[in-house]
């Protein structure tokens, strides 16, 4: 979103990742796992029942997206980021697992991001609504679990420049509520 | 007396299903760039000039705006003088929908049931069907695919007359801040008054896709209109809601007579993804 962007590789680099500050603009290389709200649902039912997950969430990078499908010879169809609030009653326990970032859109809860100051992760968002833009930065799609919940399945993305701002970092700066309170004359 | 037939139909909202998804209406498209111009915010101005980028790119490649492609809600106005045939239409609705879901590669976003299983459809039916019977011998379809990032920030509230014009406003500006980043702004503001509570609902949604610009016919509501885009704009939230003057594109209000003791008010907010596609047979 703006010129002087941070270049980042994914999985994260955990100190990397707890640097970024709220209205950093990243441009994210490397893989990210895509996971929205039944795949969240069934990565906790995983932990509760002690059963292996069907990937190992140390540093990984969750973007909140469920792809369109893919044309042929694309990858993937449409891919912007998806609410990220639906994902809140999940997301804490799965930075317990490792999960070092995520990426989507909108608010967050407290508890989210106590959680975000706790294990030092990051919350960016990209542009809601710009799915077809974003989908020319992800370079492959992989289903590695639950391909039953189709767009929602749990996948891994290769990513190459995605586009991306943070929007809460690891100390609870919040860039939504800065910027707002700017441009606020009601 | 004139014959349509089911094939026809089916045939055009397999056309309009794709047409919605992957071409965002012009009118969207120039706010899009105004905006990218006239917006204070410089992450605003970037955000909107990367919508209209997108939109682009969605239209050269013929793939969807956004991935979200949506609960297909479709606007049907139906002539008294048209003869259906071959079949109902619910089912060649649908079955467009299912033909234009598959080879315009949509999303399948639907679930057959809301509580228990959520299994998908998959095969994005069915479509959510208005129909209205009218004078005439046309059938005019109207196809609003809808994502959940704003619907799920859409409300009712039954106030009392009472409430007046503060209570609309209070209303709508209670919407549009809990939706914030979440309904994907800019935005466009459908506002639904009167009538009763789905009649309310019912006018937001249609007030959802009038086209941008246009304004209502009163001119006291079309005054309001221009008054709430202010109110709106003034929240600060701004493109994507990291700030700025442009929350809203457009408020649209549609209203219907109601009961002495009611005055509904009904906010269904759109994305920046504000899109439909319509035909007349």
């Amino acid at each position: 979103m703006s010129v002087s962007a941070i270049c980042l590789q994914a999985p994260f680099d955990r100190e990397q990742a707890r640097a970024l500050r709220a209205g950093d603009s990243v441009l994210i290389s490397g893989t990210v796992l895509a996971a929205r709200d039944a795949a969240h649902k069934r990565l906790v039912e995983c932990l509760e029942q002690g059963a292996p997950l069907p990937v190992d969430l140390q540093g990984q990078v969750i973007y909140y997206v469920g792809p369109s499908p893919a044309k042929p010879g694309h990858a993937l169809g449409s891919a912007g980021p998806t609410t990220s609030g639906r994902m809140d009653a999940y997301a804490p326990r799965l930075m317990a697992e490792g999960v070092a970032g995520m990426i989507g859109k909108g608010y967050r809860s407290k508890a989210v991001v106590d959680a975000m100051k706790k294990y030092g992760v990051p919350y960016l968002a990209s542009v809601g609504g710009a799915g077809a833009l974003l989908s020319q930065c992800i370079t492959s799609y992989t289903v590695l679990a639950w391909p039953e919940l189709g767009p929602e399945a749990l996948a891994r993305m290769e990513v190459r420049n995605f586009p991306a701002v943070v929007v809460i970092d690891c100390l609870g700066n919040n860039l939504y509520e800065q910027n707002q309170a700017q441009y606020r004359t009601l | 007396m004139k014959d349509i037939s089911v094939q026809t139909i089916a045939d055009t909202v397999a056309h309009l299903a794709v047409q919605a998804c992957c071409h965002l209406p012009e009118d969207v498209v120039a706010a899009m760039k105004e905006a990218a111009v006239s917006e204070k915010s410089a992450v605003g101005r970037a955000v909107l000039a990367q919508l209209a980028d997108n939109a682009a790119i969605a239209a050269r490649e013929d793939v969807p705006v956004c991935q979200d492609t949506g609960l297909t809600v479709v606007f049907a106005d139906v002539g008294q003088e048209v003869h259906i045939t071959g079949g109902s239409l619910e089912d060649a609705i649908n079955e467009g929908l299912a033909r234009g879901s598959l080879n315009g590669y949509l999303r399948r976003s639907c679930v057959a049931e809301p509580l228990f299983e959520r299994t998908n459809t998959g095969t994005n039916t069915p479509a959510i069907v208005h129909v209205r019977l009218v004078p005439g011998d046309t059938l005019s379809l109207v196809l609003a695919p809808k994502g959940a990032g704003s619907e799920n920030k859409s409300l009712v509230r039954m106030l009392v007359p009472a409430d007046g014009i503060e209570g609309v406003r209070r209303t709508v500006l209670e919407a549009v801040e809990k939706a914030g980043p979440n309904s994907c702004p800019p935005m466009v503001v459908g506002v639904g008054l009167g009538g009763t509570m789905e009649v309310a609902a019912l006018l937001a949604k249609r007030a959802a896709v009038r086209p941008l610009k246009s304004r209502n016919a009163d001119p006291r509501y079309a005054a309001l209109e221009d008054e709430l885009l202010l109110l709106v704009n003034r929240t600060g939230i701004g493109p994507q809601g990291l700030g700025g003057v442009t929350t809203a594109f457009a408020v649209h209000v549609e209203w219907a007579p109601t009961h002495i003791a009611m005055l509904p008010v009904a906010v269904n907010i759109n994305c920046n993804a504000a899109r439909h596609a319509s035909a007349v047979l």
